[in-house]
């Protein structure tokens, strides 16, 4: 299996395809000599700056009225593929929609998906995937024995966003043949959390909080502490799946892979599900009352304390600077 | 109402865990216990046929080795049967493959809604109940917060990146569901006692009708080719906070010139 030409799914938000789509374009611009993007219903739109990262020409699926992407966008690229101009590798985003494309493509081509892949290289004329399992602290190689195309679900800030300087995609429609009932689902209302600050997955600082706080109300002590950082406040599975703070700030296996300047953990122990999550940030500190937590293997400033007495004197601290 | 919910028994969380220096997969070999991820599936389909006022809860798995302790504790909560398709040609199946036999498996329970988690808690490779979706004709909903089903749709509240989304769809569906959906109930010392009597159809892959060359190592069409531990990040400062550890953070976060 050589790769001669490498196709990125690339999701849109608020018009602009995601960074973590743009790494991928940015990427595969490394492996392959033709990188090309899918999107659906926003080519027009994004093919300048998918062209500016490298991809010479955008496949537009189109408005999905409402519909989840998994079925048609599926549908559409092994269409492509069965019409013998598909490509030899497809790259997804490890997102909702990314893992329902890559699952349903998967079927559809009758060819295994690897995903949480953190590494990419060219091999023996095909590609290794690279995969951090035990929360990163072991790192697996794995490669397909079968013919391609090959379909890899990355993480997010795998690798870097670099734009190359490309001209405009060329936009071809690429509608979805008919996908009858595995696309019966709709969007009936879409709801934005509110938020203050900078984006969890985009902030220089991010402080987090887990079980260690004690209760829910504590969390004010994480948010108050990131908004004098000009952080973003994240926190573990822990205490999403218990309630205090809605999914969107959980960072982990399941949530968000930050990679900011400072990482602060306050009352997290370190699940391997948290770790992977954050392991790469530049500089972690750690703040948990139990000196054996597995947090601490990971920090490079540890601080073995009770985060109700020290939280609240960091933030009288920065405060009186101000 | 009749609700199949997918459960996978894993190794322990708890024990350490261990690749198989051969094959380089995760050893599965020891004591299985039900993914705790999976407790929530359980526990929503209970609550929706309760809500129905008729049907049952039928869970499908799939091991190698024939283990039931997992099935055991969700039939305790309360799922009346179990199918569970146990073969040692299952050893080193892949995500694909899992799906086609889960999904032949699921196809004998002729379900309404079709409940799984969104990922195990042990390979997380998220993938399996969208290829069952695929493979079984059927729409699918992935990361639900919230499911809800009147008449013969299901209404789902599902996790985006900025909030949630809320999505309709007729039934038969497939659903994955978080951990915040539901509160899992303890079995009751009563349940327990009642799913050991409870049945667990064993089936093999070649009961379901499948090639074996589809399974195990040969169907996975893919290999481990090297495992090597990840660059350790440099043993950090640890300082004991007597008063004074928050000012460490303070100097640390200046020299970084955050603040």
């Amino acid at each position: 299996m050589t790769i001669a030409k490498i196709w990125v799914v690339a999701e849109v938000v608020d018009g602009s395809p995601t960074t973590a789509s743009l790494e991928l374009v940015s990427h595969a611009r490394t492996l392959a000599g033709a990188v090309e993007a899918v999107v659906w219903g926003e080519g027009a739109s994004t093919a300048g700056i998918l062209g500016e990262y490298g991809a010479t020409t955008v496949h537009d699926v189109g408005d999905l009225g409402g519909g989840l992407p998994g079925a048609p966008v599926a549908a559409s690229i092994a269409a492509a593929v069965a019409a013998g101009t598909g490509p030899d590798a497809v790259l997804l985003p490890a997102t909702y929609d990314g893992r329902d494309v890559a699952g349903r493509l998967s079927v559809k081509l009758d060819r295994p998906v690897l995903t949480n892949v953190v590494g990419l290289a060219e091999a023996d004329g095909g590609l290794a995937s690279q995969h951090a399992i035990f929360g990163g602290a072991e790192i697996l190689t794995t490669r397909f024995t079968s013919e391609g195309p090959g379909i890899f679900v990355v993480r997010a800030k795998s690798f870097p966003a670099e734009a190359s300087g490309g001209a405009p995609a060329a936009v071809v429609a690429a509608p979805a043949p008919d996908t009858g009932a595995s696309n019966a689902a709709r969007i009936v209302a879409r709801h934005v959390e509110e938020r203050t600050g900078p984006k969890l997955d985009e902030a220089e600082v991010v402080v987090s909080g887990g079980r260690g706080l004690g209760e829910k109300e504590n969390y004010v002590l994480i948010e108050q502490l990131a908004g004098l950082l000009h952080g973003a406040a994240g926190a573990s599975r822990a205490i999403v799946d218990a309630g205090w703070v809605p999914y969107s700030h959980q960072v982990g296996q399941t949530g968000k892979t930050v990679k900011p300047t400072v990482y602060m953990a306050c009352g997290i122990s370190g699940a391997t599900q948290h770790m992977v999550g954050m392991k790469n940030s530049k500089n972690i500190v750690a703040i948990n009352k139990d000196q054996d937590a597995p947090i601490f293997q990971v920090a490079d400033l540890g601080i073995v304390g009770d985060v109700h007495k020290i939280i609240p004197k960091l933030i009288e601290a920065i405060q009186a600077r101000n | 109402m009749n609700v199949v919910v997918c459960v996978k028994q894993i190794p322990d969380p708890a024990a350490p865990p261990a690749l198989d220096p051969g094959t380089k997969n995760l050893v599965r070999d020891g004591k299985l216990i039900l993914d705790d991820s999976d407790a929530y599936g359980v526990e929503m389909a209970l609550q929706l046929v309760d809500a129905a006022g008729e049907g049952e809860v039928t869970l499908v798995s799939m091991a190698p080795n024939g283990e039931v302790s997992g099935l055991r504790t969700a039939l305790a909560m309360g799922a009346a049967k179990a199918i569970l398709v146990s073969d040692p040609a299952l050893a080193g199946t892949d995500a694909l493959g899992t799906a086609k036999v889960l999904a032949a498996a699921i196809k004998r329970a002729e379900p309404d809604l079709i409940l799984a988690a969104t990922e195990s808690s042990d390979g997380y490779t998220g993938t399996t109940p969208v290829q069952i979706a695929e493979l079984l004709g059927l729409p699918s909903v992935t990361f639900a917060k919230k499911v809800e089903v009147t008449g013969s749709s299901v209404k789902v509240e599902r996790q985006t990146e900025a909030g949630y989304d809320e999505v309709e769809c007729p039934l038969p569906a497939i659903v994955t569901v978080t951990a915040g959906v539901v509160e899992p109930r303890y079995p009751s010392f009563k349940g327990i006692m009642a799913a050991k009597s409870k049945p667990v159809e064993n089936l093999t892959v070649a009961d379901l009708g499948i090639d074996v060359g589809q399974v195990g190592f040969a169907g996975a069409r893919q290999e481990i080719t090297n495992v090597a531990p990840a660059d350790a990040r440099a043993a950090g400062e640890i300082v004991v906070d007597e008063g004074e550890g928050h000012l460490r953070v303070i100097e640390f976060l200046e020299q970084l010139k955050v603040l």
